[in-house]
């Protein structure tokens, strides 16, 4: 590649996200769409949340996993939404016996889910309700995660699971153990694996993008809402030119 | 405004990080590079911390005797590997016949078990999800496998293996795929975003 067609790919990828960011304030604006109503419905979502509102009514508990999102990788991007779900799913939770509880399978997540969670709970003034033990490292491999999370799985009267985050195919193991305990499972990964087999294994898979909306069904505020319109916005853009470009080339054209 | 010093430390460095990614300014460059540098040695530091905290979760279990003969062995599998690793090279004996003889086998096992839970999660999902899309990605996913394998005395499935599986697998899956990334990393745009302009602070106090 010529140093001005790499030059033209920086300008253009900055031009790129200098777009996403101004549609993102302009929905501010005008317009904060609202989950569910400008939005289309997300059944994992919304079955979620009467999973929630069952296990407070029945004294049980919310587990959320948040994967193995590494600081230096794209992986963590989905790990943030997992963080900004927990701390709303804190607040639907906190009313409830037993609090919320999150495994994590790195150290920044690890410290960043104890935070979120302290944060959480400080926002609602219940301070004597964290408990730093509710966020959890339960191993640093893929595998040696998925044994740990399965044992909170097991043993802290869970009865709803939401899966969060980069995952990879060890994520069947623990969508595996929550449904044959009856508990529901509702998960959403960045990895296109994960997805598949999360799409055999949980009761309620988040495919593609829906994993990054959570948040904002989730109530986390408007940035998140519009942040689903200029997704939606530059999924469209994305659509017409890559059939611009198939047309293109199919007349014979090229650059 | 919930920490304040963290977010204007996150917005600077992730503005300083973008702009040095996308422009060709050599000062920019070098300063992403170090600043991302300083991120690698949190992350190290990071991973210690986790593996304290793991170690606080089984010490608690330990002293409460729950559990307590899992637990010490965690720990002391935990901690011996980490002063293994500390006093023998990497490419040590030792080492490496830890992975070998310990991490390896252990690994191989749960892929087993996985290996199992998908097909009897596979089985599950026609009575749990019944439905159009539930038969497709069945039949899809028995297609792919049978044009993987060969049967004695015929070989590769004739049409299944050499048209059929790479025509799924290249075209309407290699499609699909792609759809889903874009969905992905135009969620990982608006996620780093996000947190550039401090709507997402998940770093506490």
């Amino acid at each position: 590649m010529t140093s001005w067609t790499t030059g033209l790919t920086d300008i253009a990828g900055l031009v790129f996200v200098a777009l996403f960011l101004a549609v993102m304030l302009l929905g501010l604006v005008v317009k904060v769409p609202r989950p569910g109503r400008d939005l289309r419905p997300l059944r994992a979502l919304r079955r979620l949340r009467q999973a929630i509102f069952l296990t407070v009514e029945s004294g049980q508990r919310l587990h959320v996993s948040l994967g193995r999102g590494l600081l230096m990788h794209q992986q963590m991007a989905v790990g943030m939404v997992g963080l900004r779900a927990l701390e709303r799913l804190v607040s639907m939770t906190a009313a409830g016996d037993r609090p919320t509880i999150v495994t994590a399978g790195t150290g920044p997540l690890g410290i960043l889910s104890r935070s979120t969670l302290h944060s959480a709970y400080e926002t609602h003034h219940w301070e004597e309700r964290y408990r730093p033990t509710d966020a959890r490292v339960t191993g640093l491999t893929p595998f040696a995660y998925a044994a740990g999370a399965g044992e909170v799985i097991a043993t802290e009267n869970v009865a709803a699971n939401f899966f969060l985050g980069a995952f990879g195919p060890e994520v069947a193991l623990l969508a595996d153990q929550a449904a044959a305990r009856g508990e529901f499972v509702a998960a959403g990964s960045d990895s296109v694996l994960a997805q598949a087999v999360l799409y055999a294994v949980a009761e309620e898979p988040l495919i593609g993008e829906e994993a990054f909306a959570a948040a904002a069904y989730l109530g986390a505020g408007g940035l998140h809402a519009t942040s689903l319109m200029a997704e939606d916005v530059f999924r469209w853009l994305l659509i017409a030119l890559m059939v611009g470009g198939a047309l293109f080339k199919l007349v014979g054209g090229h650059l | 405004m919930k920490a304040p010093v963290s977010t204007a430390v996150a917005i600077g460095v992730g503005g300083v990080i973008l702009l040095g990614y996308f422009l060709p300014v050599p000062y920019l460059a070098n300063l992403r590079l170090l600043l991302l540098q300083w991120a690698v040695f949190l992350a190290a530091a990071a991973l210690f911390v986790a593996a304290l905290n793991l170690s606080q979760h089984h010490w608690a279990r330990l002293t409460n005797r729950h559990e307590a003969g899992t637990s010490g062995l965690l720990l002391i599998a935990l901690w011996g590997s980490f002063v293994l690793g500390l006093v023998y090279p990497l490419h040590s004996a030792a080492v490496r016949g830890l992975f070998r003889f310990l991490i390896l086998p252990i690994g191989v096992a749960l892929l087993g078990v996985l290996t199992v839970s998908l097909i009897y999660a596979a089985l599950q999902m026609m009575r749990r999800r019944p439905g159009l899309f539930s038969v497709l990605f069945l039949t899809t996913a028995m297609l792919i496998l049978l044009g993987a394998t060969a049967l004695p005395g015929i070989g590769p499935i004739p049409f299944l293996s050499d048209t059929l599986r790479p025509w799924l697998a290249q075209v309407p899956a290699a499609a699909g795929a792609r759809g889903i990334l874009l969905g992905v990393a135009l969620g990982t745009v608006a996620t780093g975003l996000r947190i550039l302009l401090g709507s997402d602070r998940p770093y506490g106090e």
